[in-house]
C-alpha cells in the first residue's frame, strides 16, 4: 500500500470532535442520561474524547461503553481468516437511554448494522444516534450517520486510515492506495 | 496461525492456541451474563451431538453452547437409533454427514473413536470423551476455572485424585495443564494408577500430592471398579483417599476444589465439601458452556477457502 495523502491533522480532528460534541448535546437537548458506545478499536478512544468534551461543555460526563461486533458480523460463515473476538463491556443499562454509537470510519455500513443488532440484543435504548469521524461513502446498506467529522470522497481502491494517539501514538487521517 | 479443524486431544496444540481459546471463552462468558444470552455468530451452521454413550451434562452443555451461538443443533443418542439395530459407528456418522453438517460432537466408549471419525467426516470433530483416552473440553473448562482465580498456572501444583487409570479427565488434564505451565500430580490407590501418565507425577501417597497444592481435582469413583477387582473395598478407599476437610488442609490455604461430576457424595469427596468455600464445582459448569462456545467459534469460523 502507498500513502496518497494526509487528509486530517490532529488539530482538525480535535475541532471536528468539538463540533460533534456540541451537535450531540444540541440534538439530544442536553447530556442527561446520555451514554456513548465506542466500536472496537478506534471508536473507543473517540467515544472517550467525546465524553470528556461533553463534560467540559455541559458539566455532565456521559458513561462510555465498549462494543465488539465480531459475533454479529454477517460474513462469519464465508470468511477464510478467523477474526479475534474482543471485549464488550457496557457497564450501564442501555434501556431507555439515548445512546451515541461511535466509530472512526463509516464505509459500507456493515459494522454499523452489526453494532445496532448487538445493541438491541443488550436492551432497548430510547434512541440510538450514530457519530463517525470520517464518512467515506460507498454504502452497501441503508445506514447514515447523525454526526460526521468529515465527509471524504474516496474510491474503493483506497484505504482510509484513522490514527489516534491512544492506539497509534499520533492523531491523523491518511488516504492510502491499495 | 492456521485455524485448528478438530479438537480430539491436545497433541500438537501450542500454548498460544490454548491461551487464545481460553481468552475467547472469557469473552463468551460476558455473553452468558447478558439478559439475552445469545449471539448470531454461528447462524447457518449445523452441529450434531452424537453420543454413543449416555451423558447428560456434557451433551446439554454442548447443545446449549451451540444454541447460544445460534447454530442449529441435531442430537443423536444411541437409544432408539439404528445403532441398536446393528448399524456401525461409521455408517451412523456417514448418514448424519449426508444431512450436511459442519461439526460433530462425539462421545464414545471406544478410545480413538473421535480420531477415526475425523478421517471419515468432512466437518469438524469435537471429542466429547472417547473411552478412557481423552475429554478435552473438560480439561479446558478445568483450566479456565483454575485460571479464573489463579490468573496463571505457571508453577502451580494441581493434584488429581482418584481413579486415575480409567479417567479420560485425568489424561486430558495431564496433557493440557502442563502445557500452561502447571505441575500436575496424580494420586490414587495402586490398583487405580496407570503405569505412566504423560505430563503428571504419579503417586499412591495422597499427602504427597496434596501437600501445598494450589488446586485439588477429585475424580468420580466408578462402582464398576469393585467388580473388576482393581479396588479391593470402598471402605478402604474412603479411609485412605476420600478428600475431606482435614485433607484439604494439606493443600495451600484457599486451595480450589474441582470435580467433573457427577459426584458420589461421601465416597470420593466428603459431602459437605461440595458446597464449601473450596469448591468451584458450580463455577466449572458455567465455565463449561463458555469454553464450548469458544471451541465452536475457533473450529468453525474462518474455515471457508
Amino acid at each position: 500500500m502507498k500513502l496518497k495523502a494526509r487528509l486530517l491533522e490532529a488539530a482538525e480532528i480535535e475541532r471536528a470532535l468539538r463540533r460533534i460534541a456540541h451537535e450531540i448535546v444540541e440534538k439530544n437537548k442536553g447530556a442527561e442520561e446520555l451514554a456513548l458506545v465506542g466500536v472496537h478499536t478506534r471508536g473507543i478512544p473517540l467515544a472517550e474524547r467525546l465524553s470528556s468534551l461533553i463534560e467540559r461543555f455541559e458539566g455532565v460526563r456521559p458513561a462510555v461503553g465498549v462494543l465488539d461486533i465480531t459475533l454479529y458480523r454477517d460474513d462469519l460463515s464465508e470468511i477464510a481468516v478467523q477474526p479475534k473476538v474482543r471485549e464488550t463491556r457496557i457497564p450501564f443499562d442501555i434501556t431507555n437511554k439515548p445512546l451515541v454509537l461511535v466509530d472512526d470510519v463509516l464505509y459500507t455500513g456493515r459494522t454499523a448494522r452489526a453494532a445496532l443488532d448487538a445493541l438491541v440484543d443488550l436492551g432497548r435504548p430510547q434512541r440510538i444516534y450514530f457519530a463517525v469521524l470520517v464518512d467515506r461513502g460507498h454504502r452497501e446498506l441503508p445506514i447514515r450517520a447523525d454526526f460526521v467529522g468529515k465527509n471524504l470522497p474516496t474510491s474503493r481502491q483506497e484505504v482510509v486510515k484513522v490514527k489516534l494517539n491512544e492506539v497509534d501514538g499520533e492523531d491523523g487521517v491518511e488516504l492510502w492506495q491499495r | 496461525m492456521a485455524a485448528l479443524k478438530h479438537l480430539l486431544d491436545f497433541e500438537g496444540w501450542r500454548r498460544s492456541e490454548v491461551e487464545s481459546l481460553l481468552e475467547t471463552a472469557r469473552l463468551m462468558e460476558e455473553v452468558l451474563e447478558r439478559p439475552m444470552k445469545k449471539v448470531p455468530a454461528l447462524k447457518g451452521f449445523t452441529i450434531a451431538t452424537v453420543f454413543f454413550e449416555p451423558s447428560t451434562r456434557t451433551k446439554t452443555s454442548f447443545e446449549l453452547a451451540a444454541k447460544r451461538m445460534s447454530a442449529d443443533v441435531v442430537s443423536f443418542a444411541v437409544s432408539g437409533s439404528s445403532l441398536s439395530k446393528g448399524e456401525s459407528y461409521k455408517d451412523t456418522l456417514l448418514t448424519l454427514q449426508a444431512m450436511v453438517l459442519d461439526a460433530y460432537v462425539i462421545r464414545s466408549p471406544v478410545a480413538g473413536m473421535a480420531h477415526q471419525a475425523a478421517g471419515w467426516l468432512r466437518g469438524s470433530v469435537i471429542n466429547a470423551g472417547d473411552g478412557r483416552r481423552a475429554h478435552p473440553t473438560q480439561a479446558l473448562l478445568d483450566a479456565y476455572t483454575l485460571l479464573d482465580e489463579l490468573s496463571q498456572l505457571e508453577g502451580k501444583k494441581i493434584a488429581i485424585v482418584g481413579d486415575i487409570a480409567h479417567s479420560r479427565v485425568a489424561r486430558s488434564n495431564a496433557e493440557l495443564l502442563p502445557l500452561l505451565g502447571a505441575d500436575v500430580w496424580a494420586a490414587g490407590p495402586v490398583g487405580l494408577l496407570p503405569e505412566v501418565l504423560k505430563g503428571a507425577r504419579l503417586t499412591s501417597n495422597l499427602a504427597e500430592a496434596l501437600s501445598d497444592a494450589d488446586a485439588v481435582m477429585v475424580l468420580r469413583l466408578q462402582k464398576e471398579r469393585m467388580q473388576d477387582g482393581s479396588l479391593p473395598s470402598i471402605r478402604e478407599y474412603i479411609s485412605e483417599y476420600q478428600i475431606t476437610a482435614e485433607r484439604m488442609n494439606l493443600a495451600r490455604p484457599g486451595a480450589l476444589l474441582l470435580h467433573p461430576g457427577p459426584m458420589n457424595r461421601d465416597l470420593e469427596l466428603a459431602g459437605t465439601l461440595a458446597e464449601g468455600s473450596h469448591s468451584r464445582v458450580e463455577r466449572q459448569v458455567r465455565a463449561g458452556e463458555a469454553v464450548r462456545m469458544a471451541v465452536l467459534y475457533h473450529l468453525l469460523v474462518g474455515r471457508a477457502a
